[in-house]
């Protein structure tokens, strides 16, 4: 059990962002040290928004001060993308080069600064598909910054590198649709503000949770019929219940911020427009479930929801709002994994994000293996409406089995980009027609629903009502909401090859169903071999471990079923 | 049967196993083969390779039996079209990536399952890297490395407590590494060559093993083993002597043993050259 | 580690901050030479909380009421200055301790090899007593052996006061069952032991000595003085399966075989396991199995014994010694070795010992307390010899290195002095630099190593590299008068640099 360091040396500036977090070094036990490993993921981030860079001297500095051991941090720094272990400039710009920014023009982007001094980066999607092409600046140093600009051109990123940054990072995402529960301050409320949040009709959920008792809490949101809006459609109530009644303690609460699946934005729309609103939800969701720790983990892209949101804490935390509940916020870094509950957990714990087995449920072993309550903003989010107008009320909108409201990410060829919240049972058609109808003058070719691990469509689904029974019916998937839409100038199999390659570089690489195989997937579609794709694709369905793998050739299986790409040449 | 005894299906045939077993362990019950590349019954199960997936009535996906428990009234297939498919795509997967020619199971297992590693095509993906030599006492050749996890486990929590391996990377690139790739003396290895006894697939190998097949004299049908009590301390460690002509050439331990649960320390390990420095020889 | 990470506490006592001492609840740095303040604080804190157990002590052991006024003196305050430990973390530790349901307090050289050895044992059993932690699963004493057969050679009677079996040699009934089996006539006193030994040459009373397997011309305190000894006996044979520096002092030098690869046999771990050696090479040369050797030299000395097989010796050790009686080769062979005591071939051999003392009545004589008193080091420190040097082993190589020498180990590094930080910068001396380090009785040169995990005032090196660095020119020949051993863990030294 020797903890071994080699001579690396950190540099000041590394020390000084490590003990900015964890306090100046003293005599800690390693009993002490042992109980920090959590601290890691922050440790690492302090060190790479102070000096760009993790190095080896660093990551020496780091384990003495957590008793982790250096290849096990290294470990776990090579995992995520928005951490480097090489010396790089400290300013680099992350350019997305996902689905909807290659669709806007992405790729001349990068030509671009290939030709110029800006070190850059390809990025996954940054989740701003709405206003693609998209880039985000991420600028280490004494005062660290990370400032999404969308939509951008390369002139105006060669420009950015090195200039103030300051006060630039404040997108907005168009919002609308016919309902808007979810969305009814955002764009009205002040973001950073509590007393426009209360004079808005804040705390009221909360106050009437206190008032129902835990019991009664969980009996509304059960009488309200919220299912999850992660992906799996799980019923809500049913999991906090779980969570209540699980012996073990503490029990945990985590919100699910990691929102990453390619085309989606809905949750950075919802965290950065109405912060206080998740931080209630959260509080009444503790409540209910009998958490006192609290996490919060954010996409590490996501800088301004993230900033917002500690805000609304601290606010929250000084007006005594919390209660007894710690709250704390956790940044990811760069990793779509880590959307996958079992890997956030680990994310949190200060290891790779790699998922674990199930079982365990998370109701059982979760977070630091305790039971855990674990929701996505969207989901959260539901929880004020419902105590609000009651479970009953809340249960008559949409259709009997997917109740209430559901927020859509709109983006690709559409009038009005933009996050839409309609009841449940609306149609495709009509939800698309509420951001403005297809761009004009173009032609609908097919749409991606739900997302990167969800399907593509021809336009004949256009009437699909937008429900998890009609979604499941059609063989399809709400997913997280996303609805891309590409007209007839897309290039689709390039959109396949783009999300295949998407799989490829986000695999944790932990079983070989899904790391093997997400490369041989992508290697049959450039070669154009497409005998091996049913094949290739049934083993990471069946044998993955988590919904990555398991969901990684579905948009290729849809696109062959929908839309007849990759059709096999007659033998 | 104690009333916590967990009665299951495998193929049809009830089972019963004690609580806290694994489908794996009720799967052996009913004495069937199931192959096993990242399990070992010494270390917690990683479930990383997928091959000893199963499918499990009622679950959507099929489950690695190593890692999920048994539960009563499991039905459990083990030789539906979907396992073996699934079984063979894993092979073909690892085979088409890695070089398994010192890896005799997963030879027999590829057979066995009839994977075709070829046919993803010369140009695919590998793991392919030269050897690292940087000790005098193994060698680690990462184009082998399946991996399995296992070395981390018993660098790890599961035996070493060393931790001067890790995984590194994500996805594809995902490989074993110290910090920075430092080469092992600079590292936190302690030699105890933990990890090469769990090693499934020649990754990881004695450099007395290794110079030994370099010159073509690896043979181990000519080779003894004799379990014997490691000189050096205390703890009495059984260690197995793989000897041929009067030279040992590896040491290993067995699994099974209440002492040493298969894991040495270096001095077990390596220190046995000074019954065979003979001067004779040095000339 | 397994445990630590499971929930046990784990508490290190140990003058350097060791890698398990920075993993540990709490690493009590302490002094060296100071244990028994130590322990008898602890003990005393036990008391003056009321978490000893009462019940056992009154009912299994003897000698409490000694005891407890013994270790009245040793308050927190005496503790703290006398080990160097805070008082906190000595009350911590009782407290840790005593209100463990089960607790073990495992050793190994640093209580051993000091001037009062048997004094610091009894006053760690002292501990175990006080709280009934003995005797029962999961809890005990557990001295941790340095070697694979140290427990064993004492069993089999290769110490001079037992007969194999734990026996004493003065016992009457044991001679006579001895000298019965044996036919021959033994001696009724006890013999010397090692330290003994050197005593009886310095009086020119021993002129002949037998060495099996042992290197003291190097692994001696006082190396230079155990040389000029060894070197005025009379005939100084060696039977090794090297040419020790030993061997080459001696007059006549049998090679021996490798007693765990080269010949069948049985050792005996720490944890009372005799487990069997088995023959997996031929030896080199003329090298012959050590019973073949003893056997010959028996014949040669007008004996008729034939070559006896190693497992016609075992069965006569199982006849003559009841721990053994159970232990056929066959048994051993199928159970991967057996405990003693194992007193027939139905019995598992005991996973642990002393259990009788939690039979009510108690089953045999009751535990006795021994009041023991602080007794510092024998070489204090002083201004010529202001640091203490206290010896140790790497993982990677064992005792003087005659075998670890062997293999080609990437963590040799060659001898080094280890010197805290503070001491390195206050003599001027840098990672590398060469230094010369002298006791009262020789000085070797040796390259600094700077520990962060040594207190100022302390140095550590090895033994090792008998070659390079001799330390035990440097090692004080103080030995404990009961045990023999001799305080390779505390001496004065001073540190030059050249």
């Amino acid at each position: 059990m020797d903890l071994h360091f080699n001579s690396a040396a950190p540099d000041d500036a590394a020390c000084s962002a490590v003990d900015a977090l964890l306090g100046p070094p003293s005599d800690e036990r390693g009993a002490d040290a042992r109980g920090r490993r959590h601290l890691l993921l922050p440790a690492l981030h302090a060190v790479q928004e102070r000096v760009g860079w993790i190095s080896a001297g660093a990551v020496n500095y780091i384990g003495e001060r957590l008793m982790v051991a250096p290849a096990d941090i290294y470990g776990v720094a090579t995992f995520y993308d928005l951490f480097s272990t090489k010396p790089r400039d400290p300013t680099v710009v992350h350019v997305c080069d996902d689905i909807a920014c290659i669709c806007a023009g992405a790729q001349a982007i990068c030509e671009q600064l290939e030709s110029s001094a800006v070190t850059w980066e390809r990025s996954p999607c940054l989740g701003l598909c709405d206003r693609a092409p998209a880039a985000l600046i991420i600028a280490a140093g004494e005062s660290p910054s990370a400032t999404a600009m969308a939509p951008v051109t390369a002139s105006e990123l060669r420009n950015a590198v090195g200039a103030d940054l300051v006060g630039r990072n404040a997108p907005t995402t168009h919002v609308g649709g016919s309902e808007r529960r979810l969305l009814r301050r955002v764009g009205r409320v002040d973001p950073e503000s509590l007393d426009d949040y209360r004079a808005q009709g804040g705390y009221a959920a909360l106050q009437r949770a206190f008032e129902l008792g835990p019991d009664a809490t969980i009996a509304q949101i059960a009488a309200a019929k919220l299912l999850g809006r992660g992906g799996a459609a799980f019923p809500a109530a049913q999991k906090m219940q779980a969570v209540a009644a699980a012996p073990a303690q503490p029990h945990y609460l985590v919100c699910n911020a990691d929102e990453s699946e390619p085309g989606t934005f809905k949750d950075r729309v919802l965290m950065e427009g109405d912060p206080f609103a998740l931080v209630e939800a959260m509080t009444i969701a503790a409540f209910a479930a009998g958490c006192e720790h609290a996490y919060v983990y954010v996409r590490g892209e996501y800088s301004l929801a993230a900033e917002r949101l500690e805000g609304a804490i601290a606010q929250a935390r000084s007006a005594g709002l919390l209660g007894n509940l710690a709250i704390e916020l956790r940044r990811g870094a760069g990793a779509y994994i880590c959307g996958e509950e079992t890997a956030l957990f680990n994310s949190i714990e200060g290891k790779r994000g790699e998922p674990r087995n199930k079982p365990p449920f998370p109701a059982q072993a979760g977070l630091f293996s305790k039971p855990t309550l674990i929701n996505n903003v969207e989901t959260l989010a539901n929880l004020l409406p419902i105590l609000l107008d009651g479970g009953t009320a809340y249960a008559a909108i949409g259709t009997a089995q997917s109740t209430g409201t559901r927020l859509f990410s709109l983006s690709g060829a559409i009038a009005r980009p933009g996050v839409y919240e309609v009841a449940h049972g609306t149609t495709l058609r009509a939800l698309i027609g509420l951001a403005g109808g297809v761009t004009q003058g173009r032609r609908l070719q097919a749409i991606l629903l739900g997302g990167a691990a969800g399907m593509l469509l021809g336009p004949k689904a256009l009437d699909l009502p937008l429900t998890f029974e009609d979604a499941r019916a059609a063989g399809a998937t709400l997913g997280s909401g996303v609805v891309m839409l590409f007209d007839e100038t897309v290039d689709l199999e390039a959109i396949v090859r783009r999300i295949t390659r998407f799989f490829r570089d986000e695999s944790c690489g932990q079983c070989v169903p899904c790391r093997v195989g997400t490369v041989r997937q992508e290697e049959a579609l450039n070669r154009r071999d497409f005998s091996l794709l049913g094949e290739v694709g049934s083993v990471m369905r069946d044998a993955s471990i988590c919904g990555l793998g398991q969901t990684a050739s579905s948009v290729v299986e849809s696109a062959r079923a929908n839309l007849g790409l990759f059709a096999e040449r007659p033998a | 049967m104690n009333a916590a005894d967990v009665a299951l299906t495998v193929d049809g045939i009830p089972v019963t196993v004690a609580a806290g077993a694994s489908i794996l362990d009720a799967i052996a019950q009913a004495e069937i083969e199931t192959p096993t590349l990242c399990f070992l019954q010494t270390l917690t199960p990683v479930n990383a390779c997928r091959v000893c997936v199963v499918e499990l009535e009622g679950a959507r996906v099929l489950v690695p039996a190593c890692a999920r428990r048994a539960e009563a009234g499991m039905k459990i297939r083990t030789d539906s079209e979907r396992v073996r498919h699934s079984r063979k795509m894993v092979l073909e997967f690892l085979a088409s990536t890695v070089d398994i020619s010192t890896a005799p199971a997963m030879q027999r297992y590829c057979a066995q399952y009839g994977a075709q590693p070829q046919r993803y095509g010369a140009e695919s993906a590998k793991v392919a890297q030269p050897v690292k030599i940087d000790n005098a006492l193994y060698v680690r050749d990462y184009a082998k490395c399946i991996l399995c996890y296992k070395c981390v486990e018993a660098c790890g929590t599961d035996a070493q407590n060393t931790f001067a391996i890790a995984v590194a990377g994500r996805g594809f690139d995902a490989h074993i590494s110290t910090e920075y790739d430092v080469p092992l003396p600079d590292s936190a290895c302690v030699y105890c060559g933990n990890c090469i006894g769990v090693c499934p697939t020649g990754a990881l190998m004695f450099s007395s093993e290794y110079e030994l097949r370099a010159r073509n004299e690896w043979d181990e049908a000519e080779q003894s083993q004799t379990d014997t009590i490691c000189s050096y301390c205390g703890v009495g460690c059984t260690l197995t002597l793989h000897v041929a002509e009067n030279e040992i050439v590896k040491v290993t331990s067995p699994i099974e043993n209440e002492v040493t649960s298969g894991h040495l320390c270096i001095k077990g390990r390596f220190g046995f050259s000074y019954v065979q420095n003979r001067p004779e020889e040095e000339s | 580690m397994r445990g630590v990470r499971n929930g046990a506490k784990l508490y290190v006592v140990d003058p350097r901050q060791t890698s398990t001492a920075r993993w540990a609840d709490g690493w009590l740095g302490l002094d060296v030479g100071s244990d028994i303040a130590l322990a008898n604080a602890v003990g005393r804190e036990i008391l003056a909380a009321g978490l000893e157990n009462r019940e056992f002590v009154t009912r299994a052991t003897d000698g409490f009421e000694e005891y407890r006024l013994a270790v009245e003196p040793y308050t927190l305050e005496y503790a703290e200055k006398t080990t160097g430990v805070p008082a906190s973390l000595i009350r911590e530790l009782a407290v840790a301790y005593a209100s463990a349901p089960k607790a073990e307090l495992c050793w190994t050289l640093g209580i051993t090899e000091h001037h009062n050895a048997v004094d610091n044992v009894r006053a760690l059993i002292n501990l175990a007593l006080l709280c009934g932690h003995v005797g029962r699963y999961g809890s005990g004493l557990n001295p941790l052996r340095g070697q694979n057969n140290v427990q064993g050679g004492g069993d089999m009677g290769a110490i001079p006061n037992k007969f194999p079996g734990g026996q004493d040699a003065e016992d009457p009934a044991s001679l006579a069952k001895f000298e019965a089996a044996w036919n021959v006539t033994l001696p009724r006193k006890s013999g010397w032991h090692l330290s003994d030994m050197f005593a009886a040459m310095e009086r020119s009373e021993l002129d002949t000595l037998y060495v099996i397997g042992e290197n003291p011309a190097q692994s001696e305190a006082d190396q230079q003085h155990a040389n000029e000894l060894l070197r005025g006996l009379k005939h100084l044979i060696v039977q090794d399966i090297f040419l020790t520096k030993t061997g080459e002092l001696a007059e006549v030098v049998f090679p021996a075989s490798a007693g765990w690869c080269e010949s069948e046999g049985t050792v005996t771990s720490s944890e009372r396991r005799v487990q069997r050696c088995r023959k997996a090479l031929e030896p080199p040369g003329e090298a012959r199995d050590d019973i073949v050797i003893m056997c010959e030299l028996a014949r040669r000395l007008g004996y008729e014994w034939p070559n006896y097989t190693p497992e016609q010796v075992w069965n006569e050790c199982r006849s003559l010694s009841p721990w053994h009686a159970g232990m056929s080769y066959a048994r051993l062979d199928e159970l991967d070795g057996i405990p003693w005591p194992c007193y027939d071939e139905q019995h598992p051999g005991e996973r642990f010992l002393h259990a009788r003392l939690w039979e009510n009545p108690v089953g045999g004589p009751r535990a006795p307390f021994a009041a023991v008193a602080h007794d510092p080091p024998v070489e204090a420190l002083d201004d010529e010899y202001p640091l203490r040097l206290t010896t140790g082993r790497r993982l990677d190589a064992f005792n003087t290195g005659v075998q670890s020498g062997g293999y080609r180990s990437p963590m040799r590094r060659g001898e080094r002095l280890d010197i805290s930080p503070q001491d390195a910068r206050s003599h001027g001396l840098r990672e590398g630099d060469r230094a010369r380090v002298s006791s009262r009785r020789g000085s070797v040169v040796v390259p600094i190593h700077i520990d962060n995990g040594l207190r100022p005032g302390l140095v550590f090196t090895t033994f090792h590299y008998n070659d390079e660095v001799a330390t035990n020119l440097l090692t004080i020949d103080a030995t404990d008068p009961q045990s023999g051993t001799a305080e390779f863990k505390a001496c004065a030294v001073r540190v030059e640099p050249l």
